[in-house]
């Protein structure tokens, strides 16, 4: 149980009287918006932050948890977001690191491994104690993580948005563990920003928005719409509205015959052809790594282009430097927020003038003039409502989602012809992935050509005009308006290409 | 050229290579200690130096060899901890401190000295008792192999158990797990359980016990004397070596070894009188170095936090 935790950082405040109860034997749900001080809250439970205030009480006595030791110590285990791993160490010695021994001077790694399986075995858990961390996906990396917790006798596990890297079959199978876990008398808390999964596995949820206690409900009073509105503090709209693209406008893009070498052969492009016209969003949907990177890096002078054409309204942007890629009027959200889009020891301004620090409301004569920038950088807070913690303090102190406007704001604003957002909404909370499928559809009115890289294929279906659904470096198949359906993409995912996509048609 | 192949050539080569590899040797296995735990110890010079100038005073005045080299390895404690103080406690960068301390270091030492000793044309000499070498007997009669690994200083034998004893810690025990785990990763390390300070602390202690223990051997085991900068970048060389040996206290000895050979091959070219410049010489074993290291050296294997301070309330 958590009383009155209060968490100052500067003079924001984080968590402001938080109160949280947990019983034995539940799966407890603690749902926010990004920023809402859920990770804060849970790294004071778990000693990385010092409390300014409140108390927690543990098993009817009041502890203090000054560290990560005392935490483990008391039987509080907790699988981070960012994975906790040493990715150069062996599964096995990343489970004992900090354990102490029987006494013996050297580690007795068969005895480490028997104990291993057999907490694998019991949570079925797929482990093997000799894998490099390296070599294994983010899903059986998430596993060694929660088997770490487990090997310390963990009886309170805490889960720090641990979904947003699962495919569908991993976060069914882990969903599989912590039942059997809770079931066995223990607790979990399930950090989660997605309805639906805390409608699926919580017993009991405690939603937190601004720092705050909103409410803890049974999740069987609740339905998804209730979970939203407390989370968000207001109605949420689940759909996207949008008048339908009449391809009457000119061709922006034009891309005939790519062939780019990929990290992997399977990534490789091997002769990609496509058009996008003014005001149009064309979707590039697929299992990611088949390619879908290479493409946005070869666009953007990013990756060397061994063969083909890319035009940009008639102009050659082939194998130009990423500058004058940017001069004709191309825009980038990367994929990776944080070390690509934006530079995360700069201010908001200082990232928000990247790439036009040129221009004239950002500098003159080549000095960077402040009060323009300032005045500028304002005007884009307030359009894009990004909620800082601090105004003058590095980026990296921003949650994901008011980090992503940040690069909206920078990007769309620069009146770009070309527009290529990347996974735009990956990792986002709901309020956020509203918020950036309006501005995207905002600069698609405004006439931007839009490409659309996602692998959440709501998020296609949302907001494509039309769609190619990437496999092995080639196009499996093109949908257009009447035949993009949720089945359609997942059949060319497959790869199986004309026989789909003529039933595909055939339905439509 | 012929004396190059003789034997009495290669025996006495490979006798002076392995002398020459010891303080490099030992400065570099701490240094594997101190870069393992994530602590870039630039600073291993200026541990070496006063190591040597320590256990040279303690050394002279009380005519003890234990106490020289507990002063020895002492001073290149307190150095370390001066270093960690200021990167670890203060969160100061590990490059910058390291390089301070050095000429720090450097000008403390010739001071003290000259204040202590003055400045005279016959430095005076410390001749501890088990300074130089010592033969065992029987086994140094062996050819070859017998004044090479048999007619050598005492602490030729204790390093060798040093660098087996810290392969097996740092790779073999929960302490050396916990070393490497925070220079992997040092919040990975601490969601475990692991005062990622303390063992920064405690690796940096080693580092500097081992460093202060090689420039010892070069003071009162190997000279008998100190001179100013009497370790000539030395611990710059065991550096680049442990990079060489990539963090492996064994492979650190083959590179000692290495060194210390060319080193001692590059003095007798020098006294068999060949036509060229001596300079050429002295550069050979540090321009093989670094041929050496550019065509071995591999890139992902260093530590992943090695330089990088950590604090824990800073995302």
């Amino acid at each position: 149980m958590i009383r009155n935790i209060t968490k100052q950082f500067g003079d924001s405040k984080a968590n402001d009287n938080v109160h949280l109860t947990v019983r034995s034997g539940e799966v407890h749900a603690l749902l926010g918006e990004n920023g809402a001080g859920k990770s804060t809250l849970m790294n004071i439970l778990y000693g990385l932050y010092k409390p300014t205030g409140g108390q927690i009480v543990y098993r009817g006595e009041e502890v203090v948890i000054d560290s990560p030791m005392k935490a483990l110590s008391l039987g509080i285990g907790m699988v981070h977001q960012h994975f906790m791993l040493i990715p150069a160490f062996k599964t096995w010695e990343n489970i004992i690191l900090g354990t102490e021994g029987d006494g013996k001077l050297k580690v007795d790694v068969r005895i480490v491994r028997e104990r291993i399986l057999t907490i694998a075995r019991q949570y079925s858990l797929q482990i093997d104690p000799d894998a490099r961390i390296s070599t294994l996906s983010v899903g059986l990396q998430q596993q060694v993580e929660i088997a770490k917790a487990l090997y310390r006798g963990a009886e309170l596990l805490i889960l720090d948005e641990p979904t947003g890297v699962l495919t569908p079959p991993e976060k069914a199978k882990l969903f599989e563990t912590l039942r059997s876990y809770a079931n066995s008398g223990h607790s979990v808390i399930f950090i989660s920003h997605k309805l639906d999964e805390v409608m699926e596995i919580s017993d009991r949820v405690t939603v937190l928005r601004g720092g705050k206690n909103v409410a803890t409900e049974n999740t069987a009073d609740m339905d998804k719409q209730k979970l939203a509105r407390l989370m968000v503090g207001r109605n949420v709209d689940f759909g996207v509205q949008k008048d339908s693209f009449a391809g009457e406008t000119s061709q922006v893009l034009s891309v005939h015959n790519l062939v780019v070498p990929g990290n992997r052969l399977v990534s490789s492009l091997k002769g990609v052809s496509f058009t996008i016209r003014a005001g149009e969003i064309v979707g590039i949907a697929g299992v990611d790594g088949n390619g879908q990177a290479e493409l946005a890096e070869a666009l953007t002078g990013l990756r060397h282009v061994e063969q083909g054409e890319v035009l940009l309204g008639g102009q050659n942007i082939k194998n130009i430097s990423p500058r004058r890629v940017i001069d004709t009027g191309v825009a980038l959200i990367p994929e990776d927020r944080k070390s690509v889009g934006t530079v995360k020891n700069y201010t908001i301004d200082q990232n928000i003038i990247l790439r036009r620090e040129k221009a004239p409301s950002a500098s003159r004569h080549g000095m960077l003039a402040y009060k323009r920038i300032t005045r500028r950088t304002d005007e884009m807070i307030k359009e894009y409502d990004i909620r800082y913690t601090g105004r003058y303090l590095p980026v990296s102190a921003l949650s994901g989602g008011n980090l992503q406007k940040v690069i909206l704001a920078r990007e769309i604003s620069a009146n770009c012809r070309l527009l290529i957002a990347m996974h735009p909404t990956r990792g986002l909370d709901v309020g956020a992935i509203e918020f950036v499928h309006a501005k995207l559809l905002q600069a698609r009115e405004k006439g931007t050509a839009l490409l659309l890289i996602s692998s959440e294929l709501e998020e296609i279906l949302a907001l494509a005009d039309r769609v190619f659904v990437m496999c092995d470096g080639r196009f499996a198949g093109e949908l257009t308006q009447r035949n993009i359906t949720m089945e359609n993409i997942g059949m060319l995912m497959g790869g199986e290409t004309l026989a789909a996509q003529k039933e595909g048609e055939a339905d439509a | 050229m012929s004396v190059i192949f003789s034997e009495v050539f290669l025996v006495t080569l490979l006798a002076a290579g392995v002398r020459m590899a010891m303080p490099i040797l030992l400065a570099a296995t701490g240094e594997v200690f101190a870069e393992r735990s994530g602590m870039l110890n630039i600073n291993l010079e200026g541990q070496m130096l006063m190591g040597a100038f320590v256990s040279f005073v303690v050394g002279y005045y009380t005519h003890s060899m234990v106490l020289a080299l507990a002063a020895g390895i002492l001073a290149g404690v307190l150095t370390a901890m001066l270093m960690s103080l200021a990167c670890i406690t203060w969160h100061a960068q590990h490059t910058v401190v390291g390089i301070t301390l050095n000429m720090f270091v450097l000008g403390f030492t010739s001071f003290w000295y000259r204040v202590a000793f003055g400045i005279t044309t016959s430095p005076p000499k410390a001749d501890l008792a088990g300074s130089g070498t010592q033969a065992i007997p029987l086994l140094s009669k062996i050819p070859l192999l017998g004044p090479v690994l048999f007619n050598q200083s005492f602490l030729f034998y204790a390093a060798l158990i040093i660098v087996a004893v810290s392969y097996f810690v740092i790779f073999k025990t929960r302490f050396g797990l916990k070393i490497r785990a925070v220079g992997e990763y040092p919040r990975a390390a601490e969601t475990m359980g692991v005062n990622q300070i303390k063992i920064r602390y405690i690796s940096m202690a080693i580092c500097g016990a081992l460093a202060g223990l090689g420039g010892t051997f070069l003071s009162i085991i190997s000279l008998n004397r100190f001179v100013d900068n009497i370790t000539a970048s030395r611990g710059f060389i065991a550096l680049a070596i442990v990079i060489f040996g990539k963090w492996n206290p064994w492979l650190v000895l083959c590179g000692s070894l290495f060194f210390g050979i060319v080193d001692a091959l590059q003095l007798r070219l020098q006294a068999i009188g060949l036509n060229v410049p001596y300079h050429l010489m002295l550069m050979l074993p540090y321009a093989l170095t670094i041929v050496v290291m550019v065509f071995t050296a591999g890139k992902s294997e260093s530590p992943a936090a090695l330089g990088q301070d950590y604090e824990r309330e800073v995302l």
